[in-house]
């Protein structure tokens, strides 16, 4: 197993992906950020969906926080094109049989590519957080908004609570991209179907139809970044949220261990 | 005591839905020798290498390689170097780091990686990313990887495709050496001609069935030598005709020669009936079929 990490960390370090991470978490860290601070008198709203965060609930202890857990979603996003990527891309390359040929356990391919993608994803949300946290500090300044709770261990402790929550989210992210890619066996079938999935399908439904987003895996993630919403617990969040993974990642697991490998 | 094998196949059969990809194949491969595995496309030879490296599963039948059953490939793939197919890698690692992948994933020696590089001639140009490549060099890495793991069992699906005539031969060099070594090589390939300067052993397919297996040797023995003479005149060339005819040879008449089946020592006798009857001939050859003719007379192809 630790053979099939080592493997896949050496893939996973290249440039081109380190760098394309790196692009798409500042875009997406310095976006929702930016919009969060700038936007805190707009009557538009700063938040998702069009919610007002207003200064007093930026200036309290979970104020530095809000910009990072409000980014979860879109990390998702990101987690999920690399991680559908990265399994994907092995049969559009014809590499699986390579890898298959040097390590005939299928099952043990399967968890160690889960576990060196679970490592990247743990040093992007980890870019995620310190990109975060520097950004509201420089955007409170620009619209002077008090910083002086955020330096409390209140504050310490409600960003280390985001981390792990944001974490989880972005890794169940991923696991969905991982699915998509074993079962799609494409890059681009599996991103595409991916991101219109989480960001047009449960998006509109969740719009139109009361509670839906309870059953939505996307949406319920969400909900576990943010620590769990006035309609859903977190707890209901989480454990519903990877049950529907954990569900879909047997299916594809017992697919790839018995289908053959002929491309 | 017969010699070890290699590869050992009974009743081997892979069905696609109504489609027979191979039917019931038997053979089997020594150990340290090199087998050519030919065969039109179509005819079963990636069905069957699929199968051997337990990439997919048999339908029915069963396989052995190196002593160990196809049902566990994990037995036996860590002492098997193989490249189906053609190379496949990551384009935006470079050949060096493409080893790695592999090396670390089979748990081999990655200070290997530049010994091997050097020995495909791709020494200087294991940090060029792959995508870089040409389609000889791509062929090259894929050899290179296939020798990670110092195999028992080489499987090589057509690896001197995109390689130039001097590629051809290093190939052809190294295959040797190896087999020398000790180390089965199952080389599959269309350039029949290679295949019949480099293998000892031969596995032919045709629609999914196995027409011949055995020494290369053993094959080319059995074809009929044919003798092409060529008269000075064309009009001697009924009469030429008659002569084998009677001296009970196959013979036909190819372009403006005739071609007489039989062992080369009618060539002598040919020779002097033809001179008796006032026939000069221009030519006279005896020639020994090729894998190539022995293949497509076999083949039907």
């Amino acid at each position: 197993m630790i053979n099939v990490v080592r493997a896949e960390l050496t893939k996973l370090r290249r440039p081109s992906l380190s760098l394309s991470t790196i692009a798409a978490v500042t875009f997406v860290i310095g976006l929702v950020t930016s919009l969060l601070f700038l936007l805190v008198d707009s009557p538009e709203g700063n938040g998702e969906r069009g919610i007002r965060i207003g200064r007093d609930v930026l200036s309290l202890a979970t104020g530095v926080s809000i910009g990072f857990s409000n980014s979860a979603g879109l990390l998702g996003i990101v987690a999920l094109c690399i991680f559908a990527a990265q399994t994907a891309q092995e049969y559009t390359y014809g590499t699986l049989r390579n890898l298959l040929v040097r390590q005939p356990s299928r099952m043990k391919i399967l968890i160690g590519k889960l576990i060196s993608m679970k490592l990247f994803a743990i040093v992007m949300v980890a870019l995620a957080a310190v990109l975060s946290v520097a950004l509201s500090y420089l955007f409170a300044g620009v619209k002077d908004i008090s910083t002086a709770a955020w330096a409390s261990s209140e504050a310490n402790a409600a960003l280390a609570r985001t981390f792990i929550n944001v974490l989880i989210a972005t890794i169940g992210y991923g696991i969905f991209g991982m699915i998509l890619g074993l079962l799609f066996r494409s890059p681009i079938s599996a991103i595409s179907i991916g991101v219109i999935w989480n960001l047009i399908i449960e998006g509109l439904l969740s719009a139109f139809v009361t509670n839906i987003d309870r059953y939505f895996p996307g949406q319920l993630l969400s909900i576990v970044a943010q620590g769990g919403s006035e309609k859903v617990s977190y707890q209901y969040a989480l454990i519903t949220s990877y049950g529907f993974l954990l569900a879909g990642l047997l299916i594809v697991a017992v697919l790839f261990k018995r289908r053959d490998v002929a491309n | 005591m017969s010699s070890p094998l290699a590869i050992d196949v009974a009743d081997l059969s892979k069905k696609y839905g109504e489609r027979m990809a191979l039917s019931h194949a038997n053979f089997e491969v020594p150990m340290g020798s090199i087998c050519g595995f030919v065969g039109p496309n179509g005819s079963g030879k990636t069905t069957t290498i699929r199968m051997l490296l337990g990439l997919i599963s048999p339908t029915t039948g069963s396989g052995h390689v190196l002593g160990e059953s196809i049902t566990h490939p994990e037995k036996y793939l860590p002492r098997v170097g193989a490249m189906i197919e053609g190379p496949a890698f990551y384009p935006a690692l470079t050949g060096n780091q493409n080893l790695t992948v592999l090396a670390k994933l089979g748990g081999f020696d990655t200070k290997s990686i530049q010994g091997l590089l050097d020995l495909v001639e791709l020494g200087d140009r294991g940090d060029s990313k792959y995508k870089t490549y040409s389609l000889g060099m791509k062929q090259r890495l894929g050899i290179a990887a296939a020798l990670l793991p110092n195999p028992k069992l080489l499987v090589l699906d057509e690896p001197t495709n995109g390689l130039d005539p001097a590629g051809i031969q290093e190939i052809r060099n190294l295959l040797r050496k190896l087999a020398n070594s000790g180390t089965t090589v199952f080389i599959s390939s269309h350039l029949l001609s290679e295949i019949e300067v480099i293998s000892d052993y031969l596995v032919m397919l045709r629609l999914g069935k196995v027409i011949f297996s055995g020494k290369t040797s053993q094959l080319l023995a059995k074809q009929q030598p044919v003798i092409v003479a060529k008269p000075e005149k064309s009009s001697d060339l009924d009469k030429l005709l008659k002569i084998a005819k009677e001296a009970g040879h196959e013979c036909t008449v190819i372009g403006d020669s005739v071609h007489v089946t039989g062992a080369s020592d009618y060539a002598a006798k040919f020779n002097k009936a033809a001179f008796d009857a006032g026939v000069v001939l221009e030519t006279l050859t005896p020639v020994r079929p090729s894998l190539e003719d022995t293949f497509f007379e076999m083949t039907g192809e």
